[in-house]
């Protein structure tokens, strides 16, 4: 491999989607403390708007696949799997959730089925072009952190 | 406090979750196929998480279980038909179908279906319906094995196993080595893969009866293959179910017939224990 190829990696790998800005926390970085985590991973405020987006996406968050969620009605087929997130807000501090979405392990413990949204712990044999890279960037965490602090009942 | 929250939050998720969807229970129906009663609800064998092991058909909307219900609405009963015809025809160097050394597949497949996969003291591993048809085709009629999902493959085993519906699975784990594939196979289902980080247990087991998305989750039972989904209009193999329930978890999929998912069927197959034979069942 000459020098341009591993430039040209080291791009691509920075400007995938849930690779890591330098900026960022990094994954195995982050502080789990009593259950949360003070700290934004990007220090740049969460845009609930985004966050909406990246809920509902079955690319990105895919919330709903597990979660009901009576803000987002028009939205069909919400799943059951885990109790709606209404009134999350009531419920679970900023940084809570913060730490929930990072690493719902940390808050439920190994045996829960929601995935780790910005953890490096994930299963075996993952898809090869996946390997090393989180299911949201920092970036949407704080989105998704955000806009499920909107929602107080 | 935060405990008490969480489960207020989940009743109050029971029953806003029927805004979404017509009921998240298995229906308590019995299946009848043109008239023949199957056993679509089991005792659990010794061993098993579950107290009872349930066909997923009780987990399908009205009119696909409808449509398994009449082998004349059942689409999965032309495959059928076409493995009917491959049975009877002549292929390879030596000039054989599978009716000439087996005849009358009503009489001598009856059965086989139910007790699969079993110990294969040849391969020193256990043999599944597909594998079993390309071992004939290769040592006995001087045929090529058949590709991982050809549609003859589909329909060839989907008749063999129709041969035994209505029959109850149950698979001879002293047999051999079967009970060490078993423990590999038990292994393999607990173990989370992908970037999701899921095992077949964080669905199938613990949470059965919800829905994900728009799919109602049932246990993951396999008396049913070659089942015959409406989404892709045609038969669905064992192994494809499980390459693909594995994909979902954004992992690589392992080979087909590799002993990860050899070892998986035995486990899986065991998992059903009880149930009736019902291919080809129908999935949308
Ligand atoms: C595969 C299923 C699954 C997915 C996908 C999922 N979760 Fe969860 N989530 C759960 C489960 C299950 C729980 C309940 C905790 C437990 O029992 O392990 C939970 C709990 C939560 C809670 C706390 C429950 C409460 O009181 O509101 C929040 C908040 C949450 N999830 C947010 C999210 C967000 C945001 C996403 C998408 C980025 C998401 N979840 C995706 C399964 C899932
Ligand atoms: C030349 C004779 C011959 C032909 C042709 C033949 N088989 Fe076989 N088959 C056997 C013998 C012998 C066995 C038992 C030993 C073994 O497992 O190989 C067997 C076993 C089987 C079994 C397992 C039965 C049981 O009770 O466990 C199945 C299923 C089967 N064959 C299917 C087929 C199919 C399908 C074809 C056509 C593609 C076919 N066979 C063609 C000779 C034949
Ligand atoms: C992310 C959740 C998820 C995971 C993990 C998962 N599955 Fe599935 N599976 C599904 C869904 C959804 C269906 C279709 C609805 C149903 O039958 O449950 C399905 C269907 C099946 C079926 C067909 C059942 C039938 O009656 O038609 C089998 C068999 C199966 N899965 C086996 C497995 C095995 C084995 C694993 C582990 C390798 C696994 N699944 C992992 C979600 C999952």
């Amino acid at each position: 491999m000459n020098l341009s190829k591993v430039s040209q990696v080291a791009l691509a790998v920075l400007f995938s989607s849930g690779a890591s800005f330098a900026a960022d926390v990094a994954p195995g970085d982050v502080k789990f403390q009593d259950l949360a985590v003070t700290t934004s991973l990007t220090g740049v405020p969460g845009n609930p708007e985004e966050g909406a987006s990246v809920f509902k996406d079955r690319k990105l968050g895919n919330c709903l696949a597990c979660h009901a969620n009576s803000s987002m009605k028009s939205e069909l087929f919400h799943g059951d799997v885990a109790p709606t997130v209404d009134g999350a807000a009531d419920r679970w501090k900023p940084e809570e959730l913060r730490a929930i979405v990072t690493d719902s392990k940390q808050v439920f413990g190994s045996e829960t089925v929601m995935p780790g949204f910005y953890s490096l712990n994930v299963g075996v044999n993952v898809r090869e072009d996946l390997v090393g890279k989180t299911i949201l960037t920092a970036q949407q965490v704080e989105d998704v952190v955000a806009y499920l602090a909107t929602l107080k009942e | 406090m935060k405990k008490i929250s969480l489960a207020i939050a989940i009743a109050a998720t029971a029953v806003s979750g029927l805004a979404f969807h017509a009921s998240a229970e298995p229906v308590d129906e019995q299946l009848f196929i043109d008239g023949q009663e199957m056993i679509s609800r089991a005792p659990a064998p010794e061993g098993h998480p579950f107290d009872e092991v349930l066909s997923g058909w009780l987990f399908r909307e009205a009119e696909t279980r409808a449509a398994e219900a009449d082998s004349f609405a059942n689409p999965g009963m032309l495959d059928v038909e076409r493995g009917e015809e491959i049975w009877a025809t002549v292929e390879g160097s030596a000039g054989k179908s599978c009716a000439s050394c087996h005849n009358d597949a009503a009489e001598t497949m009856k059965g086989v279906g139910a007790r699969f996969p079993k110990w294969d003291a040849d391969a020193k591993r256990p043999i599944d319906i597909e594998l079993q048809i390309d071992k004939c085709r290769v040592d006995n009629m001087g045929a090529e094995a058949y590709k991982f999902d050809a549609d003859e493959q589909k329909a060839l085993t989907a008749y063999i196993k129709h041969q035994s519906l209505g029959m109850p699975v149950k698979l001879d784990l002293s047999e051999g080595e079967m009970q060490s594939w078993w423990d590999k196979g038990k292994d393999v289902y607990y173990t989370r893969t992908g970037q999701l980080n899921l095992s077949c247990a964080s669905c199938h087991e613990a949470s059965m009866g919800k829905y994900i998305r728009a799919d109602h989750l049932s246990q993951g039972q396999v008396n049913g293959f070659p089942t015959y989904r409406f989404n892709t209009g045609g038969l669905v193999s064992i192994q494809n179910r499980f390459r693909g329930c594995i994909r979902d978890t954004r992992a690589e999929m392992p080979k087909a017939f590799s002993d990860e998912l050899l070892a998986l069927e035995v486990y899986v197959t065991w998992r059903g224990t009880g149930l009736s034979v019902e291919t080809p069942a129908v999935r949308q």
